[in-house]
C-alpha cells in the first residue's frame, strides 16, 4: 500500500550515516572534497577526531588549516609529517599533519634519485618555481602525499582535506593536467635541442615552433629555456614519467575502501560546485559517501512560521510592559531564522531532485569559529549523531522538517 | 579590491566603482579572474575583451566593464612590442600561450597589471580617458605578488620591453593615484588575513586604503540585553510574561525556543562585535556595509555606492 506522492513534493534525501562510515574498517580513504570556504578543513579534522574516537588509527591531511585550528592540533611545526594529537581518553589514535608541497615535492625528487642529481634538481631555478608556486602543484602533491600515507600502512584510515581551488574539480583533474604538462609534446620539443641535439623535434613542427621558441626565449629570457630543458633531462632518466605516478593515485581514489564525501555551505554557487563534483565521481566510478551541508541554521522550533512570528513580534512591542523589547526581539529572531531555514531548505531540495540518491546530513552553523578540540567535538557530534535525536522534530539530514500531508 | 575569497571584494568593487561614476565622471571595473562575476552583478552576458557600459550613473557618469583575458592581452603584446600579429593567432592555435603561462606563472600578472596601466595612463584630447579604474584584484592571499610585478619579472626579464613596462606598471601602482582596499568580514579569518595582506602591501611600498567591513548585520535583540543573553542567560519563562501580556498563546516549548534562538543570535553578534576592535586596530579607514537580505541587485549596488560614497567624502575631508 503506497500512497501517492504530490508531484510538488520534492524528493526526500536519504539520510548520510557518517558513524557506520567511520567506524567501518573497510573504509580506509575518506576524501573532503568542495569548493572553497565551505568548511572542508574542519569538516575533515572533525570526522578524524570522531574517527579516533572510534578506536580507528587515524591520519589527517590538511591543506591550509586556520592558524588557531592548526595550533590546536599541535601543527605549529611545519615538518611534513603526522603529528599525534593529544587526544586524552580516546581509544584509537590521532595523528595530524598539513601539507608542504614543496618538501613533498622534494621528498619525490629524493626517493627517485641519487643524491648528486637530486641537488642538480633542487638547484635548478624551473623547479624551484615549480614546486612553490605553479598552478596545481598542490592538489598534485596532495595526492601523491595521500598515496604515500595510505601506501605506509601505519593508519587504518586517512582523511584528505582538499586544496582550496574555486573548483572541486581541480583535485581530480590538476594532477592529471600537470603531469600532461611534465610530459607534454610542447614540454619535449621545447626541450628537444638539448636533449637530442637539435633536428628531429624542429623537422616535425616545422617554422611555427621555430618561431614559438623564438619567441619565448625573447620574452621569458634564453635562461628559463636551458633551465627546463635541464630539469626535464634530469628528471627523464630519473623515473618513469609523471604521468604513470599520478595515475596510480587516482585508481588509488576508485578502489573499494574510499569514499567521497561533498561538503558544500546552503548557497547556490557551493551547491552548484558540488553537484558538478558528484556527476564527475559518478562518470568516473569514484564512489560518493554523500553531502555534508554545513553551516545551516535550523531554527530551535517551527511550529511558528516567520510571518506569524513577525506579526506577533508587533504585538507584543505594542503591548509594551516588562521584557516586552526583548520578547519582541526574540520574535525577530526567530522569523528571521526561519526565513533563513526556508532558503537553505530549498537550496537542499533542489539539490536532492537533481541527485535523489545523494545522502544528506545537514550541520548547523556554529556561533564562532571551529578553533580547538572542543569545537571539533561539537561538529563531530553534529556529523554523527543519529538522524533523529536533535529533539526539535527536525532530522539531521534537513535544515527545516518535512510538512506534514495536508488532511 | 582585494579580499578574502568569499567576503564579496567584487560586489563592493562594483559598488565602489558606482560611487566613483556619480557626477558624471567615468570609470573603469576590470576584471582579473576571468570568473565573469561583473557580469553576473550587472546582468549583462559574458563580457567580451572589449570595453563594455554595464550602467550609467548620476549626472551623466558611466561605468564601463573590462574583463582581462590573458591570451589576447598576451596577443596584444606581441603585436605592440614585437609586431608580431598573425604568429600570435598561430601561437594561440598550437595551445602554446597557456604553455607560456604555465611555465612562467608571472607572466599571467604582468600581463594583467600591464593592461590596468594602459587604462589608468590613456588620454584623449589632452585628458584622461578614466577618471577612475576599480579593479577587482585576485584575492588577499595573492594580492601582493599580484601588484608587485617588478619583483615577479626580476626572474625573468632584466631587460627589453617586459622590464622597462613592469617599472612603468609599478610606477603607477606606488603612486597616491592608487589606494589597495581590502574587503572583510567580521570573522576570525578573513580578518587574519586582512592584517597579513596590509603589513606584507606596506612592506612592498603599496599604499593601503580603506578596511571596508561587507555584509555587517545589526542586532535583532535591544542592546541592553545582548551581552546578558549571549551569557545564555535567557530561558524560556523570561519571554512568556511579554507573550502573555499581548495575548499571544505560546506553548512553554515554543518560547524555549525562541530563547535559544535568541542565545545564539546574541552570541553570533557579540563575537562579531569583539572583531570590530581587531578591524579598528589595522590603523585604516573602515567602512561597514549592510547584508543585504535580497540577492545582490543594481537596485541594491547603488545603496552600496551610496555609502561608500560618503566614507569616501569624509576621508577626502580628513
Amino acid at each position: 500500500m503506497t500512497a501517492p506522492q504530490s508531484p510538488r513534493r520534492p524528493a526526500l534525501a536519504p539520510a548520510l550515516d557518517l558513524a557506520a562510515l567511520v567506524s567501518d574498517r573497510e573504509t580506509r580513504i575518506i576524501v573532503c572534497c568542495g569548493s572553497g570556504g565551505v568548511g572542508k578543513t574542519t569538516t575533515s579534522a572533525a570526522l578524524a577526531l570522531a574517527a579516533a574516537e572510534a578506536g580507528r588509527e587515524v591520519v589527517v591531511l590538511t591543506i591550509d588549516p586556520a592558524r588557531r585550528l592548526a595550533q590546536s592540533l599541535g601543527l605549529v611545526e611545519l615538518d611534513n609529517e603526522p603529528r599525534l594529537v593529544e587526544t586524552p581518553g580516546t581509544e584509537g589514535e590521532l595523528h595530524a599533519m598539513m601539507l608542504d608541497m614543496k618538501r613533498t615535492f622534494d621528498d619525490v625528487v629524493s626517493a627517485h634519485s641519487t643524491p648528486e642529481r637530486a641537488e642538480v634538481i633542487f638547484a635548478n631555478p624551473f623547479y624551484q618555481a615549480l614546486s612553490s608556486s605553479f598552478a596545481g602543484t598542490q592538489e598534485y602533491m596532495a595526492m601523491e602525499k595521500l598515496g604515500q600515507l595510505r601506501a605506509s600502512d601505519r593508519w587504518d584510515l586517512v582523511i584528505v582535506d582538499t586544496p582550496p581551488s574555486r573548483s572541486a574539480l581541480d583535485f581530480l583533474d590538476a594532477p592529471n593536467r600537470m603531469s600532461r604538462f611534465l610530459d607534454g609534446t610542447m614540454i619535449r620539443l621545447l626541450t628537444a635541442p638539448a636533449r637530442a641535439g637539435g633536428r628531429a623535434g624542429v623537422r616535425l613542427v616545422g617554422a611555427g615552433f621555430m618561431l614559438f621558441s623564438r619567441i619565448i626565449s625573447k620574452i621569458l629570457g634564453g635562461q628559463l629555456l636551458n633551465d627546463i630543458s635541464a630539469f626535464v633531462s634530469a628528471l627523464d632518466s630519473m623515473f618513469g614519467g609523471f604521468r604513470e605516478r599520478a595515475d596510480a593515485t587516482y585508481q588509488l581514489l576508485r578502489q573499494p575502501g574510499t569514499s567521497f564525501v561533498v561538503v558544500a555551505a546552503p548557497e547556490p554557487d557551493a551547491l552548484r560546485e558540488a553537484s558538478y563534483f558528484v556527476d564527475r565521481l559518478s562518470t568516473e566510478g569514484m564512489p560518493l559517501a554523500g553531502l555534508v551541508l554545513n553551516r545551516t541554521h535550523p531554527p530551535a522550533t517551527t511550529t511558528l512560521s516567520a510571518t506569524r512570528a513577525e506579526a506577533a513580534a508587533e504585538a507584543v512591542a505594542e503591548a509594551g510592559g516588562p521584557g516586552s523589547k526583548l520578547a519582541a526581539g526574540a520574535l525577530r529572531v526567530h522569523a528571521e531564522r526561519m526565513t533563513v531555514a526556508a532558503r537553505e531548505q530549498r537550496l537542499a531540495d533542489r539539490f536532492t531532485s537533481a541527485h535523489p540518491e545523494v545522502p544528506v546530513r545537514a550541520v548547523p552553523a556554529a556561533a564562532g569559529d571551529v578553533h580547538d578540540l572542543d569545537g571539533l567535538r561539537v561538529m563531530g557530534e553534529a556529523l554523527l549523531a543519529a538522524e533523529g535525536d536533535t529533539g526539535t522534530g527536525t532530522p539531521r539530514s534537513r535544515v527545516l522538517p518535512v510538512r506534514p500531508p495536508a488532511g | 579590491m582585494t579580499g578574502k575569497g568569499g567576503t564579496g571584494k567584487t560586489t563592493v568593487a562594483a559598488a565602489l566603482a558606482l560611487s566613483l561614476a556619480a557626477d558624471g565622471r567615468h570609470v573603469l571595473l576590470v576584471e582579473t579572474e576571468g570568473r565573469q562575476g561583473i557580469a553576473q552583478l550587472f546582468d549583462t552576458p559574458p563580457l567580451p575583451y572589449e570595453e563594455r557600459r554595464v550602467a550609467v550613473a548620476r549626472g551623466g557618469g558611466e561605468v564601463k566593464a573590462l574583463a582581462i583575458d590573458v591570451e589576447a592581452a598576451f596577443l596584444e603584446y606581441l603585436e605592440m612590442f614585437y609586431s608580431l600579429k598573425r604568429a600570435g593567432r598561430a601561437l594561440r592555435k598550437m595551445g602554446a600561450i597557456d604553455f607560456a603561462t604555465a611555465i612562467a606563472p608571472g607572466l599571467r600578472d604582468v600581463l594583467l597589471t600591464g593592461k590596468i596601466k594602459e587604462a589608468v595612463t590613456r588620454r584623449q584630447d589632452g585628458r584622461p580617458v578614466y577618471d577612475a579604474v576599480v579593479v577587482d584584484a585576485p584575492p588577499t592571499g595573492r594580492i601582493t605578488r599580484f601588484l608587485n610585478v617588478t619583483n615577479e619579472v626580476a626572474g625573468l626579464a632584466r631587460s627589453g620591453p617586459i622590464k622597462t613596462q613592469s617599472d612603468g606598471v609599478m610606477a603607477v601602482f606606488r603612486s597616491p593615484q592608487t589606494a589597495v582596499h581590502l574587503v572583510t568580514l567580521l570573522e576570525d579569518m578573513p580578518v587574519q588575513e586582512t592584517a597579513d595582506a596590509i603589513s606584507e602591501l606596506t612592506a612592498a611600498g603599496l599604499p593601503v586604503g580603506s578596511v571596508i567591513v561587507n555584509m555587517a548585520t545589526e542586532p535583532l535583540l535591544p542592546q541592553a540585553s545582548l551581552s546578558r543573553t549571549a551569557e545564555g542567560r535567557l530561558t524560556g519563562s523570561d519571554l512568556l510574561p511579554a507573550l502573555t501580556a499581548a495575548g499571544i498563546a505560546a506553548a512553554p516549548e515554543v518560547a524555549t525556543g525562541l530563547a535559544a534562538e535568541a542565545v545564539e543570535h546574541a552570541r553570533r553578534w557579540v563575537a562579531q562585535d569583539a572583531l570590530r576592535g581587531d578591524v579598528e586596530a589595522l590603523g585604516r579607514p573602515v567602512v561597514e556595509l549592510p547584508l543585504s537580505s535580497s540577492p545582490i541587485d543594481l537596485g541594491c549596488l547603488f545603496e552600496l555606492a551610496d555609502r561608500l560614497e560618503g566614507h569616501l567624502q569624509t576621508e577626502a575631508a580628513a
